[in-house]
């Protein structure tokens, strides 16, 4: 091991089934713990806004989760503090998912919130306070190999809730001081855990939407934050056409869509049409038949390597472009600074910028960055 | 060192209320002899505070406390039409309960402080409107501990002829109270404050001022405060305000004080570009100090997994801290209000509390400044 850390440990936790069990089980492990809940947004702060719903119940950042949290922490009599983190959330998390939006793109929160947030922020307070590592519940493993002298982010027992594409951002010096000790757990044991601790919380609901937009409609929250910010939404009306350049109609902004956007196109067609490029500048949203939508390549920037010190020559990866996507074989190589390009075995649907590009070879995580076309 | 939150009940208080928890059980309003003991000891507590406040035993109203005494204050006597002046270095219980005032259309003046935490009194008497009703400054402030100019502001009001409620909750058991000296119609009490328990507190009312309840139902209070007495509390607040009159005539509070001043010349003295917020006469047990390029919020948690207690702005609904609205108030910059942290000492406080703590601060201050937050993340 590189550095001897010390014995405590600062759990990150959200009032959820999963962090919270993470501090029941590093307790019985004889870990010193501090429970960490960073308050991120104010979940009341657009509520009755047009469109938006008025109250919203155990979402994350709510009073719900946090009173979840401290209750859990009660029941392991251990200390639990809220650190107030919504200036930086907004700067780092909500104000580029809306710009991203309104660009043309399709933003990835959780990444931006794990990078800026949860393993920057977060163990930075944990360090200060007297805590050298953090813990959370997420479903990853990460393993030091003395071998290649690095920290290595595979992925979990539990694929069907790998979060590793969401973790590609984290540094050498972040893995060495973060435990995720769900990673060789299945869920149902978790929770199985979590009822053996009594905590009250086995068994709630996952959560699934992007924790600061209540319902999941993210217009409605970019509308009701311009909004309030006095800001009104650029116009990006423009045209619908096909790949040949018949224009099909028109739409009323470019942030009403995604890459690989099925429903709400606004046009009849007797095949399904699919979103297939977003032009910010013309405005222009191309669509296409599904055999039309698929790409070759996916080219990634502002990289972070996890199990190679860096990229060189070829390598033989297999690349998943965004959360419930089966990564797909493809060669890696570099193509300019900080840029490198994957070409895929087989054609993959809907690659969209803004999205996180994660290389995979095995259950490791070779690196990834942002998928910049 | 987090007094100005709440203080511990001294056992002498506690020894008080036993009797009233264990073995007696009168209800006050009652007419046979067990609510006339009852009644008898909620009289003889409403002496105790009558001569803490040089009051009438008639102006004591007994309350659930501070809180409920300013929203009786501030609801009690404003009608449609009127003009309310308060400042933003108010407790919340004043600042929302007059928020809310204002939202039923009632116009209000939220007067802004000096740099130093104080009310110009100026200030006040400018803000007069032919139909302002009421003024409410605190005493002391919670935060800074500064002492407030109630006494001409309370001129002022006389001069006026305008009610003046005064939030004494912090003032009370650390500094005299004379409502008579200040002037005041109205004046707030907590009874936690000061080592009564917490449940417990008072509004002074003086006799002819007709005030609307927050509560109705039986007569209790002479028809201001609806609900049975809460006569065990009401026992240990009577005898934690004698006790706490004692104290301001018999040295204990000059302790408090040197106590105090030997923390902030110590933190001034061993740690790197920290400074005091707030200027002037302050109430003895209370110094709020800045600490430049730190979060306040981490320091807070920092010393308390160290043992040592304190308090930075004012908690959110989540228990996540804002940053402090009456330094902001006194025009701190968000980042100074973060960085500030408030030190609140009790007479229980010791010598060897002081030392200890500042053997422990400058270690904490220096390990969040060595490892203080880069601004831009790692990717994104």
């Amino acid at each position: 091991m590189p550095e001897s850390l010390n014995n405590t440990i600062a759990v990150a936790m959200s009032g959820g089934v999963d962090s919270s069990t993470v501090a029941a089980m590093l307790k019985d492990e004889g870990y010193e713990l501090v429970g960490l809940t960073l308050q991120l947004w104010n979940q009341r702060r657009l509520s009755g806004k047009e469109g938006m719903p008025e109250a919203v119940q155990g979402r994350c950042c709510s009073i719900d989760d946090v009173y979840d949290a401290r209750r859990v922490a009660e029941t392991l009599g251990i200390p639990y503090y809220v650190m107030n983190e919504q200036e930086r959330f907004e700067r780092d998390v909500v104000k580029p998912f809306v710009s991203e939006y309104l660009a043309g793109r399709t933003p990835i929160p959780c990444s931006l919130c794990n990078n800026h947030l949860k393993f920057d922020q977060l163990l930075v307070r944990a360090r200060q306070i007297g805590a050298d590592r953090i813990a959370t519940g997420h479903y990853a493993r990460n393993e030091y190999d003395p071998a290649r002298n690095r920290w290595i982010l595979k992925r979990p027992a539990d694929l069907s809730k790998d979060q590793t594409y969401f973790l590609f951002g984290l540094t050498q010096e972040q893995l060495s001081r973060t435990l995720f000790p769900l990673g060789n757990y299945q869920k149902p044991q978790v929770r199985e855990i979590a009822a053996q601790h009594s905590l009250a919380l086995a068994s709630k609901p996952d959560s699934q939407e992007i924790c600061f937009i209540p319902g999941g409609d993210y217009k409605q929250f970019i509308d009701a934050y311009l909004d309030e910010q006095g800001e009104s939404i650029p116009d990006t009306a423009g045209e619908l056409v096909t790949t040949s350049g018949a224009v099909l109609g028109h739409h009323g902004g470019i942030h009403n869509f995604t890459i690989g956007q099925r429903k709400g196109l606004g046009i009849s067609s007797p095949n399904p049409l699919y979103v297939l490029q977003i032009d910010h500048e013309s405005h222009r949203v191309t669509v296409g038949g599904g055999d039309e939508s698929t790409t070759q390549e996916v080219k990634a920037r502002e990289l972070n390597w996890i199990s190679i010190p860096e990229l060189t020559g070829e390598m033989r990866v297999r690349v998943k472009i965004r959360h419930r996507h089966e990564p797909a074989w493809a060669t890696l190589r570099t193509t300019a600074p900080d840029e490198a390009a994957a070409t895929f075995d087989e054609p993959q649907r809907a690659v969209t910028p803004g999205q996180a590009a994660v290389f995979f070879d095995g259950d490791e995580v070779v690196g990834g960055g942002w998928i910049s076309r | 060192m987090d007094a100005n939150a709440t203080t511990p009940l001294l056992p002498e208080v506690l020894e008080a209320m036993r009797p009233w928890l264990l073995e007696s059980f009168g209800n006050a309003s009652s007419v046979h002899h067990y609510g006339q003991q009852a009644r008898a000891a909620v009289e003889a507590a409403r002496g105790h505070i009558a001569r803490l406040l040089n009051c009438r035993e008639g102006e004591v109203v007994f309350t659930s406390g501070g809180t409920e005494s300013d929203n009786l204050a501030v609801f009690g006597l404003v009608k449609p039409g009127d003009h309310v002046i308060t400042s933003q270095l108010e407790h919340h219980a004043v600042l929302h309960a007059t928020e809310r005032l204002q939202s039923r259309g009632i116009e209000t003046t939220f007067l802004s402080t000096t740099p130093d935490g104080r009310i110009d009194p100026e200030q006040v008497r400018a803000a007069l409107r032919p139909n302002t009703a009421l003024i409410s400054i605190m005493m002391a402030n919670n935060e800074t501990g500064v002492i407030q100019p109630v006494e001409e502001i309370g001129r002022i009001a006389t001069e006026a002829d305008v009610w003046f409620h005064t939030d004494a909750v912090q003032a009370a058991g650390k500094i005299p109270i004379d409502v008579q000296a200040i002037g005041c119609d109205l004046l707030s009490i907590s009874g936690h404050k000061f080592h009564a328990p917490q449940g417990t507190g008072v509004l002074f009312l003086r006799r002819g001022t007709q005030i609307e309840p927050l509560f109705f139902g039986g007569t209790h209070e002479r028809q201001r405060r609806a609900g049975t007495e809460n006569v065990a509390g009401i026992v240990g607040l009577g005898k934690a305000a004698e006790i706490a009159a004692a104290g301001l005539t018999n040295g204990t509070m000059n302790k408090v004080a040197a106590l105090r001043d030997r923390l902030e010349k110590g933190i001034l003295e061993r740690v790197q570009h920290v400074g005091v917020n707030g200027a002037g006469a302050r109430v003895p047990n209370t110094t709020n100090l800045y600490f430049e390029q730190l979060e306040g919020e981490a320091l807070v948690i920092a010393l308390d997994l160290k043992g040592i207690a304190v308090s930075g702005g004012s908690a959110c609904a989540s228990g996540a801290l804002d940053p402090s609205h009456v330094l902001r108030g006194m025009g701190l910059s968000p980042e100074r209000a973060r960085a500030s942290l408030r030190f609140s000492l009790t007479k229980l406080n010791t010598e060897a509390d002081i030392e200890a703590a500042l053997e422990i601060i400058p270690s904490a201050v220096s390990r969040l400044r060595e490892l203080a937050p880069v601004n831009a993340g790692t990717l994104g």
